[in-house]
């Protein structure tokens, strides 16, 4: 895998983990962290639509299912060189700027590594735990249904 | 017609003034809070975001509680609040082969590749009322189990597809184009594309359609369906940015889909096979997928060459008169003052019992 190919494939799984964060536990960590940067509002926040698309019978041409509230966010570093975007689902605002500036510090090599592991790595283990959880709830809910008088073919 | 009319401001606001103390009800009960609404009343919050075609829990539980719990009303409310907002664009189409399944079935086949998961559900409960949720619960914690995180839980569709029994997932017509119909974006026409007739179901009123796939298997357009497979879970919404030119993943919806496995005899066309009907909405909403499943599958009956013989395979007459906010528009503008047009009706028939009467009592 070429490098630019493995740095978009690493950005697009902190831009999800951001995305996809619990807003108070990423504000939290967010308060309590040391790095305090500069920066500017490029655009937005500002809210928006963004139409969802499904495929008919599941796998095949799509139609528009209906919209969704997205917030997105672009934000420049003071060194003026890196640009942090954010999309996220739903209309918090401070959550697609906080998510937008840790893309850009993400992509700084001073303290990309810093807010992995400070900030990127513990939302994750917690969106990894709760759907953990749920799929253990679901788990206890497979069913094997035996029939009794229709059934399969003798 | 009804026309403008001037004056009354003063009854109006008072009206609303009445319809918001009403709305708080007794003071003795604490007000309801957004977060009770989306957490408590789940399926009435999804049954609004997929009506109202917005995704967006808090929104939907505001309308439930300015609407005083009308769901029609609500869902008119997130229509017009959608208006508001500009586009940012399109997703991906959504993978719900790649769904995080909580509840997974199928009437088909009862020994399937990652099992049935009945997940939270009211079926194989009695319907008898639990007064013990009249007061304070206690609540017992769900079970939970091991998770074979290998498992594969492949579509139970593909199973007979793989077989040649099934027919593609697109159906006969194998002509679309990338860009799906839009119908937020342009008018209804008629005849309507599978895709666009899709899209006006999943927005569709869930009772309308419940009564017309009801009718389907009663025999106005029997076409013998069995649930292949019912899903619910989250899935990814990815889009892909121009300022990025790649996908990202921007959060998760939860969603139920509904795979309606249909007899189909075949035509010059096509072979005997199995066809399909497909059901995708926002939310927890399994009747309302399987009755979109169902309709869908009439509606194809021009393609799949079968007689046109019942209301729910008419388009125009189904597509026409599924949407509630614009139903609930036109039934009740008849609230709305129609005195001169009544007037000139009045005076119409006045004016024909006259001409009625006249001859008779000429001849007297």
């Amino acid at each position: 895998m070429s490098d630019s190919r493995l740095q978009t494939d690493n950005r697009k799984q902190w831009m999800a983990v951001l995305a996809k964060a619990d807003w108070e536990q990423l504000d939290t960590l967010w308060q309590q962290n040391k790095i305090k940067p500069e920066y500017e509002l490029v655009r937005g926040p500002e809210t928006g639509l963004v139409m969802a698309q499904g495929r008919m019978g599941g796998s095949g041409a799509p139609f528009n299912v209906g919209e969704i509230t997205v917030t997105r966010c672009t934000v420049r570093l003071s060194d003026g060189e890196i640009v942090g975007h954010s999309y996220v689902m739903g209309r918090n605002r401070k959550h697609a700027e906080t998510a937008a500036l840790l893309d850009g510090l993400m992509q700084d090599p001073k303290v990309g590594a810093q807010v992995a592991q400070e900030i990127i790595a513990p939302l994750q283990k917690v969106h990894a735990a709760r759907r953990q959880n749920a799929q253990a709830k679901a788990a206890a809910t497979k069913v094997d249904f035996f029939t009794l008088v229709r059934g399969e073919d003798d | 017609m009804y026309v403008a009319v001037k004056g009354g401001e003063k009854a109006i606001e008072a009206a609303h003034k009445l319809n918001a103390e009403d709305r708080r009800g007794s003071e003795r009960y604490p007000e309801l809070s957004l977060g009770q609404i989306s957490e408590q009343l789940t399926l009435a919050v999804d049954r609004v975001m997929t009506e109202g075609s917005l995704y967006d829990r808090e929104l939907a539980a505001l309308a439930i509680k300015q609407a005083r719990g009308d769901l029609i009303e609500a869902i008119f409310l997130i229509r017009a609040s959608r208006t508001t907002l500009p586009r940012f664009g399109s997703s991906l189409p959504l993978e719900t082969g790649k769904m995080s399944v909580r509840r997974r079935i199928s009437a088909t086949f009862k020994d399937l590749p990652g099992g049935q998961i009945l997940g939270p559900t009211f079926d194989y409960q009695h319907r008898l009322l639990d007064h013990d949720l009249a007061g304070p619960s206690d609540l017992e914690p769900a079970d939970t189990a091991p998770v074979d995180v290998d498992q594969e839980m492949p579509r139970v569709l593909d199973l007979l597809g793989a077989q040649g029994l099934m027919e593609p997932p697109s159906g006969q017509n194998t002509d679309h184009g990338d860009s799906p119909g839009d119908l937020t974006t342009e008018p209804l026409e008629f005849p309507a594309s599978r895709d666009v007739r899709l899209q006006n179901l999943a927005r569709g009123d869930e009772g309308f359609l419940l009564a017309l796939g009801y009718s389907t298997q009663r025999g106005y357009a029997r076409n013998h369906a069995f649930a292949g497979e019912i899903r619910l879970g989250e899935v990814s919404v990815e889009i892909v940015p121009e300022e990025l030119g790649f996908a990202i993943d921007i959060g998760e919806i939860t969603v139920s889909e509904c795979e309606m496995v249909n007899q189909f005899k075949g035509s010059k066309k096509a072979p005997p096979q199995f066809t399909r009907g497909y059901g995708l909405a926002f939310g927890h909403c399994e009747r309302k997928v399987m009755a979109m499943a169902l309709v869908d599958r009439a509606l194809r009956a021009e393609e799949l060459g079968e007689d046109l013989i019942a209301p729910a395979q008419d388009e125009e007459f189904v597509l026409s008169h599924s949407d509630n906010v614009q139903a609930t528009g036109f039934v009740e503008h008849l609230k709305l003052p129609h005195y001169v047009d009544f007037q000139s009706e009045l005076e119409l028939v006045r004016r024909m019992r006259a001409e009625a009467s006249a001859p008779s009592e000429a001849a007297e």
